[in-house]
C-alpha cells in the first residue's frame, strides 16, 4: 500500500471518519487517465473527494480531514491551530518528518522491501548502509526531543506523529528494526503510537497488502 | 516586544522563503547571519536553536522554531493569518494544497539545478549538467500544471494571495539568477502570476535582499 495514502488513512482513522478506498490501477495507467488527473493533475496518489471538495497532496487532505472533524467537535485536537505555539511545533515535527526523518529512512525501505518485491532487484547495501548513518543521527535528535516530551509536538499526540506511522511501520519489517533498541525514548514513542487502535487496524492491512505484494 | 530573529544566511533560499513571509505578514524581525566558514551552525548556541544543525531558525521570545515551511506558517498566524484562510475548511485545504506542491513538486526540482548552477560553483565543485537537464526538464511538465492552474484563478490557492504564492519568491528569484530563467516564458500564466508577485513591496525587499553586494 502506498504510504502517502496510509498517511491519509491514518487521519481518517484517527477521527473516526466515514470513508471508502477507491483503488486506482497503475498497471492500467488509471493514474493518467483524464479522471484521475481531474482529481490530482500530477497524476499521483493519493487523491480525495468530499462532495465537491477535490484535493490531493496527501498533508493537505489529512488536514482538511482533521480540521472538518475537529469542528464538529468529534476528533482530538490533532493540529493545535488555536493556539500559536503549540500550532508551530506540530508544523516544525510535521516538517521534520518530510525533510530529516523520512529522506533518510525511507531508502531502507525501498531497498529491503520494495525494489526486491517489486522489481525484482538485490537490495544495493551501500545505498542502505549510508541511510542508516544519517537515520542514526537523525535519531540522536528524536531522542533528545523525547527524553523531553512524551510526543514530538507536545504531551499529547498530534499531526506530527501520526505522519511517522506508514514508512516506519515497514522500516520495522525490514531487518535493519532492531536499531530503533538503541534510542529507548524513541522506541517508547513507537511503541505507544502503535499501540492506538488507528494503527493497529492498518498496520494489519498494509502488512497484507505487502504479503499480497511478495506472492504475486 | 523584541523583535523576532531569523537565523542563516541570505543566500540560503530557505532563509529568504521565511523573509518573504515574514516581509509580507509585516512582522517585526531582524536577520542574524550565521557563519558557516567558522561551522556557526555547529556551535552549542544554534543546535539549541536547530538541533539538525540548519539554517533557518526562528527566536520569538523564549520560542525557538526551525524548518524554513513552520516559520512561514508562524508568521502567518501571528501577523496576518488572512495568508492562511484557517478559519475556512475548503480556502484553507487549497492553500494547504499548492504550499505542498511548491514543496514536494516544484521546490523538489528546482533544488537541484540551483544547487549545481549556483552553489557547488561556489564550493570549488562544477556543474552537473546531466543533473540540471534532467531536472528541467522535470520543471517543465511541473509548470505545465502550473499553467492549467492559473488560467484558472489569479493565485495558486484560488482568487486570493495566500502563503502558497509567497513560498514560491524565493527559489523563484534563485532561478532567475541562472541561465535558465526563461523556462518561464513558455508558461504566460505562470508569467503573469510571478510578475505580479514581483510587485509586491516584500518581494521586492527580499530581491534586493539577495543580490550580492557590490
Amino acid at each position: 500500500m502506498s504510504t502517502n495514502v496510509a498517511r491519509v488513512l491514518v487521519c481518517l482513522e484517527e477521527v473516526g471518519a466515514e470513508y471508502e478506498v477507491v483503488n486506482i490501477d497503475f498497471q492500467a495507467k488509471e493514474h493518467k487517465s483524464a479522471e484521475h488527473l481531474a482529481r490530482n493533475p500530477f497524476g499521483q496518489i493519493p487523491a480525495f473527494q468530499d462532495g465537491d471538495v477535490v484535493l490531493f497532496e496527501s498533508r493537505a487532505i489529512s488536514k482538511y480531514i482533521i480540521r472538518k472533524y475537529k469542528s464538529a467537535g468529534e476528533a482530538a485536537d490533532l493540529l493545535r491551530e488555536g493556539d500559536l505555539r503549540e500550532a508551530a511545533m506540530v508544523d516544525v515535527w510535521t516538517e521534520v518528518e518530510a525533510h530529516q526523518y523520512n529522506p533518510a529512512l525511507s531508502p531502507v525501505v525501498y531497498e529491503c522491501l520494495i525494489y526486491p518485491a517489486m522489481r525484482g532487484v538485490p537490495t544495493n547495501q551501500k545505498v542502505v548502509d549510508e541511510s542508516l548513518e544519517k537515520l542514526r543521527k537523525v535519531l540522536d535528535v528524536y531522542e533528545a526531543r523525547l527524553s523531553k516530551h512524551t510526543y514530538l509536538a507536545g504531551d499529547s499526540v498530534s499531526f506530527a506523529d501520526l505522519n511517522h506511522f506508514p514508512f516506519t511501520f515497514y522500516f520495522m519489517a525490514t531487518p535493519h528494526a532492531s536499531l530503533f533498541d538503541s534510542y529507548p525514548h524513541v522506541k517508547a514513542w513507537w511503541e505507544r503510537l502503535v499501540a492506538r487502535p488507528s494503527m493497529k487496524k492498518l498496520g494489519a492491512t498494509m502488512a497484507a497488502a505487502a504479503a499480497g505484494i511478495k506472492q504475486a | 516586544m523584541a523583535p523576532m530573529k531569523l537565523y542563516g544566511a541570505v543566500l540560503s533560499w530557505n532563509v529568504t522563503r521565511c523573509a518573504t513571509a515574514l516581509e509580507e505578514a509585516g512582522s517585526d524581525y531582524e536577520i542574524v547571519p550565521i557563519n558557516f566558514a567558522t561551522a556557526e551552525h555547529k556551535s552549542p548556541e544554534h543546535l539549541a536553536r536547530n538541533p539538525f544543525g540548519q539554517v533557518p531558525a526562528l527566536q520569538d521570545g523564549d520560542l525557538y522554531l526551525f524548518e524554513s515551511r513552520s516559520i512561514c506558517k508562524y508568521a502567518a498566524r501571528k501577523n496576518k493569518p488572512e495568508l492562511l484562510r484557517e478559519g475556512n475548511l475548503e480556502e484553507s485545504a487549497m492553500v494547504d494544497v499548492w504550499m505542498e506542491v511548491e514543496a514536494n513538486q516544484y521546490t523538489s526540482v528546482l533544488n537541484p539545478i540551483l544547487f549545481q548552477v549556483l552553489i557547488s560553483p561556489m564550493l570549488g565543485g562544477t556543474t552537473d549538467q546531466k543533473v540540471v537537464d534532467e531536472n528541467l526538464e522535470k520543471l517543465k511538465k511541473v509548470l505545465e500544471v502550473y499553467e492549467a492552474r492559473l488560467t484558472k484563478s489569479k493565485y495558486l490557492a484560488g482568487d486570493f494571495l495566500s502563503l502558497a504564492d509567497l513560498n514560491h519568491v524565493s527559489v523563484t528569484l534563485c532561478l532567475l539568477a541562472t541561465p535558465y530563467a526563461s523556462v518561464l516564458d513558455a508558461y504566460p500564466h505562470v508569467k503573469a502570476w510571478w510578475s505580479s508577485l514581483m510587485e509586491r513591496p516584500s518581494v521586492q525587499k527580499v530581491a534586493a535582499m539577495m543580490k550580492p553586494s557590490a
